[in-house]
């Protein structure tokens, strides 16, 4: 594919080429979203609440995993460290990014990081590894993830006033099934399953011994600590970010 | 801190959260611009990040019923065999919703 400017710059040509480019692949989305719309109605959100927080969290993980913890009371604390260890790769993603976002200016630097994504990224950093230096991959792609992301949300609500027992269907197991999914995805060794037994054993005894909740919290902070005790070997540096990620995760 | 389950509630919970994801999309490129990110915190969040989806699944597992056993097994098998996330999703909640069917 030709490149579409060498110097680093971000035009409305790139981001409609970045758009359409992950359209296809954000047909996913639409379905994953689509899911979520589902998985919220029936912990009790409301159509306004439900797109409000596709709209602005647009992270599927991280919505998931609060619908989960979604209660009688909401355990608000629980529910923002949550959010912070799943989206927390964005850090590494945006980091990997930084020689090529630094020599924009401010404002459309973090423009462009606000609907930075799992999908979006990868294609970024495979492009500029072929010396593209147009962001609208980035941008555009992103656009693309977020409208699909809103539509297949919506969808979702639409369906769920058609379904008179979504249980009978398995529906309230699609949190559980997408989450499942995106925690196997990726390249597995033996640093990430001992990363996985240390974390499961420190989650079961917090469920146990310790307050409500605080299970998730003590085996993110499980598995943080063992990745940051056994590196990965130094061959795998700088594609490290997306291993734990599913390609359309968005 | 727990948060009453009404409207003014639910919205404070989406807006932090919105802040939250804004912060580690916007936190890389900014912590980048004083002090370089080094393997060990690499090492950290991607463990952390992987973890954190474990943590919330396992009690699923081990509260829930049979049905959604199975449909977490199921699932795990079919993406571990075919890679792909939907088709997985899908065959966890046939068997789910057949299981309460026939059972």
């Amino acid at each position: 594919m030709a490149l579409i400017s060498t110097e680093t710059r971000l035009d409305a040509y790139g981001t409609w080429l970045g758009f359409k480019r992950l359209l296809p692949l954000s047909m996913f989305v639409v379905a994953f979203g689509l899911a979520f719309g589902l998985a919220a109605a029936q912990a009790g959100l409301s159509k306004f609440e439900t797109l409000l927080m596709s709209g602005l969290v647009f992270a599927g993980a991280s919505q998931f995993a609060a619908l989960e913890l979604w209660q009688q009371d909401i355990p608000l604390l629980t529910i923002m460290i949550t959010t912070f260890a799943i989206n927390a790769r964005h850090l590494l993603m945006g980091a990997s990014l930084y020689p090529w976002l630094c020599q924009l200016p401010p404002g459309k630097r973090y423009g462009i990081l606000t609907v930075i994504s799992d999908a979006n990224w990868a294609m970024a950093v495979q492009d500029y590894q072929r010396g593209e230096r147009n962001l609208g991959i980035l941008f555009g792609g992103g656009l693309a993830l977020w409208v699909t992301w809103m539509l297949g949300t919506w969808l979702g609500l639409i369906l769920t006033q058609g379904i008179p027992d979504p249980q009978a269907l398995g529906l309230d197991m699609v949190l559980g099934c997408f989450l499942l999914t995106m925690a196997v995805g990726g390249k597995k060794n033996a640093r990430l399953f001992t990363i996985w037994a240390v974390a499961a054993m420190v989650t079961l005894l917090a469920l146990w011994l310790l307050p409500p909740n605080s299970h998730v919290v003590a085996g993110a902070l499980a598995g943080g600590l063992v990745g940051a005790l056994w590196l990965e070997p130094v061959a795998d540096h700088g594609k490290t970010a997306d291993k734990d990620q599913m390609e359309v995760d968005s | 801190m727990m948060l009453e389950n009404t409207g003014h509630a639910v919205l404070l919970v989406i807006l932090a959260m919105f802040l939250v994801t804004l912060t580690t999309r916007y936190g890389g490129v900014l912590l980048m611009s004083w002090v370089p990110i080094n393997r060990r915190v690499e090492g950290f969040i991607n463990g952390m990040s992987g973890s954190v989806l474990l943590a919330i699944i396992l009690p699923m597992a081990v509260q829930g019923d049979t049905a959604a056993r199975l449909a977490l097994l199921t699932t795990l098998l079919t993406v571990l065999w075919l890679k792909k996330p939907l088709p997985a999703i899908a065959a966890g909640l046939l068997v789910t919703a057949g299981w309460r069917y026939f059972m």
